[in-house]
């Protein structure tokens, strides 16, 4: 039964979510929603750890394996991507580079100047 | 046989396994970042997708399931990150200085790459939700009336590219704090990104996953600014 209750818990998470995605004029899914309400749920204590972890583990264990059919369905909007394919593929390349680096110095930055404060 | 494959209920989902399977003993066996597990999984599904002529379609008939999970597994993502509510309340201001810097990061280097490629608002439209998770960006998409496909691909290229190479970026940026190399990896590839942060070690894992969100939405306010520029 603790399997069931944790799927059931998770899935009426996820409704809700579509639930505000559906209500709220704002481009936020579902799965983001359910996220901050999971999240908040368990801060407040409304929703024990132990009601969803081992189900909630699961999911993100295997979290790589679900993004498979929708890459692959890349293959679908070929054509359409055939024209600027090569800036597409540069651009992404590029910007994921300089975020990547901009916001992780950025976080090391403040969290270093912290901790030499405090010393 | 390749009628009955088209109808099947199961078929895209065990191939789907099948592939991440060998995508994990190859990473295994050969030890090299290049060898991601799911760009192996999704070159192999490819490739006999291709080379057998089943249509995308009957594949995705059972693999949509797996696509369906997506949603649930995405909010369990608060699980890791309430793990680490200890850190992300003792870090606070460093966490958001540092997903907003990687917000602003993006859509200017779209911006400026746009220019560079000469694109029309169109393309630079479609483009400026690429370092956010597939569900914000389709609607960010569609809201600034880019081409929402291809904003999927580059949000799909962006997700690979940052599980295959995030670590190694991390590395040579210098970046070595475990809170600091989730804000990277969470900020610049999303879901896809986090799933490689979160076998990095927890403390990455729960700041990827925080990133997702925070970076999704401010990303919805910065691009809808950013989409009067071009």
């Amino acid at each position: 039964m603790k399997y069931l209750s944790q799927i059931g818990i998770i899935l009426a998470i996820s409704f809700i979510g579509e639930v505000l995605n559906k209500f709220i004029p704002l481009p936020i899914p579902a799965s983001i929603y359910g996220m901050i309400l999971l999240f908040v749920a368990l801060v407040t204590g409304v929703i024990k750890l132990s009601a969803v972890k081992e189900t909630g583990k699961f999911l993100i264990d295997i979290m790589p394996l679900l993004f498979i059919p929708a890459t692959v369905g890349l293959i679908e909007s070929w054509t359409t991507m055939q024209e600027f394919l090569i800036a597409i593929i540069v651009i992404s390349l590029v910007s994921t580079v300089t975020v990547a680096a901009a916001s992780g110095r950025a976080t090391q930055y403040i969290i270093n100047r912290k901790t030499k404060n405090k010393k | 046989m390749k009628d009955f494959i088209g109808e099947s209920q199961f078929f895209g989902i065990i191939l789907s396994i099948a592939a991440y399977g060998v995508g994990i003993i190859a990473k295994r066996k050969l030890k090299l970042f290049i060898f991601n597990p799911l760009l192996i999984a999704i070159t192999l599904t490819i490739i006999i997708l291709l080379a057998s002529g089943i249509e995308y379609s009957e594949y995705n008939n059972s693999a949509k399931y797996l696509s369906y999970l997506l949603t649930p597994a995405t909010i369990c993502l608060a699980i890791p990150l309430y793990e680490q509510y200890k850190l992300l309340k003792s870090n606070f201001a460093a966490i958001i200085v540092g997903i907003a810097s990687g917000v602003f990061t993006s859509l200017t280097t779209i911006f400026i790459m746009a220019l560079l490629f000469k694109l029309g608002h169109f393309e630079y439209v479609t483009l400026l939700p690429k370092s956010i998770t597939t569900a914000i960006g389709i609607d960010l998409s569609r809201e600034l009336q880019g081409y929402v496909a291809i904003t999927v691909a580059a949000i799909m290229i962006t997700g690979l590219f940052g599980n295959i190479a995030g670590e190694v970026i991390c590395k040579l940026c210098g970046i070595k704090h475990p809170i600091a190399r989730g804000i990277a990896i969470g900020t610049s590839a999303h879901v896809m990104g986090t799933a490689k942060a979160l076998q990095m070690g927890q403390i990455e894992g729960a700041m990827s996953s925080l990133s997702i969100a925070v970076a999704g939405c401010m990303t919805v306010a910065g691009a809808i600014l950013y989409s009067t520029f071009i």
